[in-house]
């Protein structure tokens, strides 16, 4: 049950994150895609860069899946997928796929590892606009 | 005792830089690091939030610093 954790300057294969967290012994696989959104506030996106302090990132990311099998002891698998770099609209930012014997926990934990990510874990987000970039939530 | 502080994100752009050194006689905490950087950097304090990063964890900041410590900003997050 070592989680898959990686951050990536590819495309992200979900499939493949899907496949990780796969076993014949959990019953309930539960999955979060976040893509790029064209918008962000009302002001239209043109795309995002993402940067990552990756050692810290996967550090993180490594607390927070273990956060998460101490919250859920019937969790099984987990993947967690993060792309860096420059992404076009549509593109698949992140991707947690998690796997449990029943539906209801996976849900939870699902949720629970996107959310606890967004708040920890040492990715930042540039969103590049008609007339300039920004980094999101840096400022009041 | 000197230091290096990697930046990342806003703060890499506010400082200029992806890696500042600061000099001997360094700041010996957290607390002093984050003051002694917006004192240099007054637009780190217009942040929503600055963490300091010690060895890959979130340091408190009566944390010592150590020449050794990889130490980093850790402006507001957004991955996801």
């Amino acid at each position: 049950m070592t989680p898959t954790l990686t951050i990536t300057d590819q495309p992200i294969d979900v499939a493949a994150a899907l496949a990780a967290v796969q076993t014949d012994t959990a019953g309930a696989v539960n999955s979060f895609i976040g893509t790029v959104r064209n918008q962000s506030g009302g002001r239209p996106v043109r795309r995002l860069h993402y940067e990552s302090y990756d050692s810290m990132a996967l550090t993180q990311l490594g607390h927070v899946v273990q956060q998460a099998y101490e919250k859920w002891p019937m969790l099984q698998e987990v993947a967690v997928v993060h792309r860096k770099g420059t992404l076009e609209l549509g593109d698949v930012a992140v991707v947690v796929a998690v796997a449990t014997p029943h539906r209801a926990e996976s849900f939870a934990a699902c949720q629970f590892i996107i959310d606890t990510l967004k708040q920890v874990v040492t990715i930042w987000k540039r969103e590049e606009y008609e007339d300039g970039t920004e980094w999101v939530a840096a400022h009041p | 005792m000197s230091l290096k502080i990697s930046l990342f994100g806003i703060t890499r752009d506010i400082v200029g830089t992806s890696v500042i050194e600061l000099p001997a006689p360094a700041p010996a905490t957290v607390g002093e690091l984050l003051a002694e950087m917006r004192r240099q950097y007054p637009a780190l304090g217009e942040l929503r939030s600055c963490a300091v990063a010690v060895n890959n964890e979130y340091a408190s900041h009566d944390q010592p610093l150590h020449t050794v410590d990889e130490i980093a900003l850790i402006p507001p997050v957004a991955g996801g």
